[in-house]
């Protein structure tokens, strides 16, 4: 064999290897998909969905855990959306390059690094007892809003950088202030983008277990929250708890309630897909 | 309206500084309860005692066998995710043809959204049994099983990151070397990698940071047992997991016990802010070498 066919035959055997090692994450995940939709759909009927946690694995449902998950997406939503688009707005078009500006930067990447269950013991001695909130909805979501906090402001930032100068310039010279400015021209010009970002935030949110465990979230609890202030459970936290249990029963139940976990982080990914498609399709500046 | 919009920015302003606030909060707190447990543990014992049995009546504090069980579960996390992804990196910049990487990097992004719970639910209820019937005598809990999972779980960091830092390498340097009759083999080993090291570094350090930080998979299937091993086939206990078993337990508020979250949590802190600003400069030393 000489030199170069040696050299080629290398060349293709990596070329397989290539394929084997793109492929065997993708199998992996079929197979872990196809394990949990068979051992779960057993369980997933209506009365899983809209039945109470109890001791006995068939008659416990996931009622009050979804329930939460959405409460938790929604007051998230509303601290989050905000305060992340308003910092990203002032770091992108108020905030002077320099050091200022610089540290600012650095902090922000830094807390992005920052393990989830970091910010569980922030919230557990600021919100839940400073502030006296006790294991609340509000101190859940409070808590995972400063953890998506980074991620929505760099999208944030992303997205109004792609808004070209020259939009600007034309409001500025009609006359328009400075936030007129952002208002009508930068911020609907880049929601698209800033909106997709956000979703996918709210969709790491919902899938935290750590944080809300730390901040003593419950595995049990008997009622359906009412109000912000009412102790409650998430989805992440009700597998968790019957992931630990021995029996067999409720390795069912828990993988039922990945099902519908999965629902919810699938859907969401989804609709932040689409946007996205949709919006690169749409702008051409 | 001067006077409004004055205002508008003051609000602004006030948003952006919340995330500073927000570090702060983390050192404060991460400090000021550890400092209220090494009034009553000395730093010294923390360090280089050999056990760590807080909950129990004979109360050691020694730190490093959380540290050995967050180590070894990392090791097997990277050592999965790092040859898997930069191979899969390489393939789809320098082999595979653009319809196929259109298709198969989102395909790979869907493992970095799936809810680290489920990932752990995977590790001990397939992995654990499957590799049971291969190593006999390996433990339910284990670090073997919750690393490779984990390692599933960041390969898709690894292979973006260093995807676009592999593609971010000039054309020319790429046709340099096919001019000179390299194979596409010996073109990214030769010249790709090389050139992107830096980039490709970064994801790695990444990639450490976050499987020290990582939580559920580990508190589901490598066990809730400290201890000083390197042995992946036995239950250990992580950092992490520590800190979820006190929180799902009835530790008294103020009490040792309760501060030992904290002392656990500053040290697993200082290990990723440390890997994650090493990034940063690794990244801003190094990567604009070809702009």
């Amino acid at each position: 064999m000489t030199n170069s066919e040696r050299n080629r035959l290398k060349d293709k055997a990596f070329q397989v290897f290539g394929i084997f090692c793109t492929f065997i994450g993708l199998v992996v995940l079929g197979i872990f998909l196809i394990d949990i939709i068979i051992e779960g759909s057993r369980r997933l009927d209506w009365d899983f969905l809209t039945s109470l946690p109890s001791r006995r694995a068939s008659r416990a449902g996931i009622l009050t855990a979804w329930v939460g998950t959405l409460w938790i997406l929604v007051l998230t939503t509303l601290i989050a959306l905000p305060l992340g688009v308003a910092a990203g707005l002032y770091l992108e078009e108020y905030g002077r390059k320099g050091r200022w500006a610089n540290f600012l930067e650095i902090n922000i990447a830094n807390l992005a690094g920052v393990p989830s269950i970091i910010y569980g013991l922030l919230g557990l001695e600021i919100f839940v007892r400073q502030m006296r909130l006790g294991s609340s909805l509000l101190a859940g979501a409070l808590t995972l809003s400063l953890l998506i906090l980074p991620i929505i402001i760099v999208t944030t930032r992303e997205a109004i950088k792609a808004v070209p100068r020259s939009i600007r310039d034309g409001s500025y010279a009609l006359g328009a202030s400075k936030w007129q400015t952002v208002w009508n021209q930068v911020l609907p010009a880049s929601f698209g983008s800033i909106l997709t970002g956000i979703i996918l935030a709210l969709s790491r949110a919902v899938g935290e277990t750590a944080p809300l465990i730390v901040i003593g979230a419950l595995a049990y609890v008997p009622f359906t929250p009412s109000s912000p202030l009412d102790e409650f459970t998430v989805l992440p936290i009700q597998i968790f708890n019957w992931t630990s249990r021995p029996q067999a029963a409720f390795l069912e139940n828990a993988a039922a309630a990945i099902i519908a976990l999965l629902v919810i982080t699938f859907l969401l990914n989804g609709i932040a897909v689409y946007l996205r498609n949709r919006q690169q399709r749409k702008i051409k500046w | 309206m001067r006077v409004s919009e004055k205002i508008i920015e003051g609000l602004l302003w006030l948003s952006a500084v919340i995330t500073v606030l927000v570090t702060i909060g983390i050192i404060w707190v991460l400090l000021s309860e550890s400092i209220g447990f090494f009034r009553q543990v000395s730093i010294v014992e923390f360090l280089t005692e050999k056990e760590w049995t807080p909950l129990f009546a004979n109360k050691k504090f020694g730190i490093m066998p959380l540290v050995a069980g967050t180590l070894l579960t990392t090791l097997i996390a990277i050592a999965v995710a790092l040859p898997l992804g930069l191979t899969i990196a390489i393939y789809l910049n320098e082999y595979a043809h653009a319809r196929m990487r259109q298709i198969v990097k989102p395909l790979l992004e869907v493992l970095a959204t799936i809810p680290t719970v489920v990932y752990g639910f995977f590790a001990l209820t397939v992995v654990t049994p499957f590799l049971q019937q291969i190593i006999p005598g390996m433990a339910g809990f284990n670090a073997l099983s919750a690393g490779i999972v984990m390692g599933i779980m960041i390969i898709p960091m690894i292979s973006s990151l260093s995807e676009d830092a592999i593609s971010s390498v000039p054309r020319s340097l790429r046709e340099a070397a096919y001019g000179m009759g390299s194979t596409r083999l010996q073109t990214s080993f030769g010249v790709m990698v090389p050139a992107a090291s830096s980039g490709i570094i970064v994801s790695v350090i990444l990639a450490i940071s976050r499987a020290v930080g990582e939580t559920m998979i580990v508190a589901i299937a490598a066990g809730q047992q400290p201890r000083l091993t390197m042995n992946p086939l036995v239950p250990i206990e992580t950092i992490t997991t520590y800190i979820v078993q006190v929180s799902m337990g009835d530790v008294p508020q103020g009490s040792l016990e309760y501060k030992t979250i904290f002392a656990a949590g500053i040290t697993l802190f200082i290990f990723t802010f440390a890997l994650n600003n090493l990034s940063f400069w690794i990244k801003k030393k190094y990567q604009e070498k070809y702009d």
